[in-house]
């Protein structure tokens, strides 16, 4: 059965993602409205403008459900704009609205779109090969709290991918690139989620969180 | 190695506007209305496309000190305009650091024959088109994004429609071409052969495509995304209409939601009037601004 990953599509890049998914095999679902999330493992949250994707969460009440997906155990991954959403705190005090990653994020950090680049970034986890990232308008996360893991930094030190458990958020835009490997880890992540696997000699108990009542 | 501004970001920066609707502004504060609105760029002009029409003579760049203002008080992209072939006016707007330029028909064209070197640019540029030549013409100069014309500041979206639906039916005409084919089709629109052949394999224009130019409700903004616009432009009919700041958010929203019948309706409800449009028989053809450019 192929995972279906539900993909944000109020604005923004999110056709880039729906294709990245088909290429990996996964099945993509556009979410406008809460009852798109039915039946989805895991979740994209696209780079646009996040001013205009926070005021379209509000206002097609689409935080609380995307707060019960996350604290079911499904996968969320966050892009630019998405990675914005996700954070605990905005630098300059714009009201969060899914505040999943204990991280600070930093908005247009880098400048305005003269400022906007490319390069090959050492992410460790993804292997030797360097992600080609592109860094559009793109916001860098400024302060990570205990349970959160770096995955990423610029050669300057600054932070631009994250992962805190199954919540994962980078500055760049992979969906641009033609990299595959953090849809990958998503949807592995998903399929877990949706079957955590009970097979021979695996220990018998639930591994979802909301089976331990959180 | 680190490169900025090149073409995957001048592109990219059109992908992450997708979905969203850019604002026409003329100050800073209409700038914060329209951020407010859930608008995802504005585009920072002297006067709206309906005012330049009603005013007459040469319309220009902005004032670079109310570009600045616009810039200062939002904090999503910041577009601004040039005119058609004014290569000084883009690098002051480079040098000011707008996020994007519009090399646009609505203002007065500086040259007759040439547009802009979009390449010799760091910063990106959006230009006009009323067709897939056009359209494959301002890429080839480096036009990281272009929108239809329509027919700026009448609130009349008849032309928006024509030119869109030209662009995307002769798309559809090249993907069912045979390679020889091609060669002819590239020479009859008047554009690279390259990119007719990436057109036709790709099935899309090599670059985002918006619609601009007589959007004025939000019935207008969902038609012309059905159709295939990837965003919309909205002139005159945000800050020309009764009661801006409901317009701009219900235009966002019909932007996002264009196939949900249901609740355009609901975001249609209780707007106010929508700008006094123009039939397009009443603009003489001197003044048409589609027209512009070639």
């Amino acid at each position: 059965m192929t995972t279906r990953i539900a993909v944000l599509a109020l604005q923004g890049a999110f056709a880039e993602h729906v294709a990245t998914l088909r290429a990996i095999g996964a099945e993509p679902v556009e979410v406008r409205l809460p009852r798109d999330l039915d039946g989805v493992e895991g979740l994209i949250i696209p780079g646009g403008e996040s001013t205009t994707m926070r005021r379209l969460i509000t206002r097609w009440d689409l935080a609380q459900p995307i707060l019960e997906l996350a604290s079911s155990g499904a996968p969320i991954y966050g892009t630019c704009a998405g990675m914005i959403v996700l954070s605990r705190e905005i630098v300059g005090g714009e009201v969060p609205v899914l505040p999943l990653l204990d991280v600070a994020v930093e908005r247009n950090a880098f400048g305005r779109q003269l400022d906007s680049f490319e390069t090959e970034l050492d992410v460790p986890v993804l292997g030797d090969t360097p992600v080609h990232a592109v860094f559009i308008r793109a916001p860098v996360i400024s302060g990570v709290g205990p349970g959160v893991d770096v995955m990423a930094t610029l050669p300057d030190g600054r932070i631009v991918a994250v992962r805190q458990r199954n919540i994962i958020a980078t500055s760049f835009h992979p969906e641009l690139a033609g990299e595959t490997r953090f849809h990958r880890l998503l949807a592995t992540m998903a399929a877990e989620h949706a079957d955590p696997g009970e097979g021979v000699g695996r220990r018998q108990y639930p591994t979802r969180r909301s089976q331990h009542g959180r | 190695m680190t490169d900025t501004s090149t073409w995957a970001t001048k592109k990219g920066l059109a992908q992450m506007l997708k979905g969203g609707v850019i604002m026409d502004v003329v100050t800073a504060e209409h700038a914060r209305i329209a951020e407010d609105a859930g608008a995802v760029a504005v585009m920072a002009l002297e006067r709206v496309p309906s005012d330049i029409r009603a005013a007459g003579g040469v319309a220009r760049m902005s004032d670079p000190s109310v570009i600045e203002g616009i810039m200062g008080a939002v904090s999503i992209p910041v577009m601004a305009k040039a005119r058609i072939g004014h290569f000084v006016e883009a690098q002051i707007l480079e040098a000011l650091g707008v996020d994007y330029i519009d090399e646009s028909e609505v203002l007065t064209p500086a040259d007759e024959r040439n547009h802009i070197d979009k390449h010799a640019f760091k910063v990106p540029f959006v230009c006009g088109c009323r067709n897939v030549g056009e359209a494959l013409r301002r890429i080839s100069e480096g036009a990281a994004m272009v929108r239809t014309k329509g027919e700026a500041g009448t609130g009349n979206i008849v032309e928006a429609v024509r030119q869109l639906r030209d662009v995307l039916a002769e798309i559809r005409r090249l993907g069912g071409m045979r390679e020889d084919e091609l060669f002819v089709a590239a020479k009859e629109l008047g554009a690279p052969y390259e990119l007719v052949k990436q057109v036709a394999a790709e099935g899309r224009l090599p670059v985002v495509n918006f619609v601009a130019g007589g959007i004025s409700t939000p019935a207008d903004a969902a038609l012309v995304m059905q159709l295939g616009a990837e965003g919309v432009f909205v002139g005159s009919g945000i800050f020309k209409s009764e009661d801006p700041a409901r317009m701009a958010n219900a235009i966002v929203q019909a932007t996002t939601h264009f196939t949900d019948a249901k609740i355009l309706a609901e975001v249609s409800k209780g707007l106010g009037a929508p700008m006094r449009g123009i039939a397009l028989e009443a603009i003489p053809d001197q003044e048409r601004m589609a027209v512009r450019g070639w």
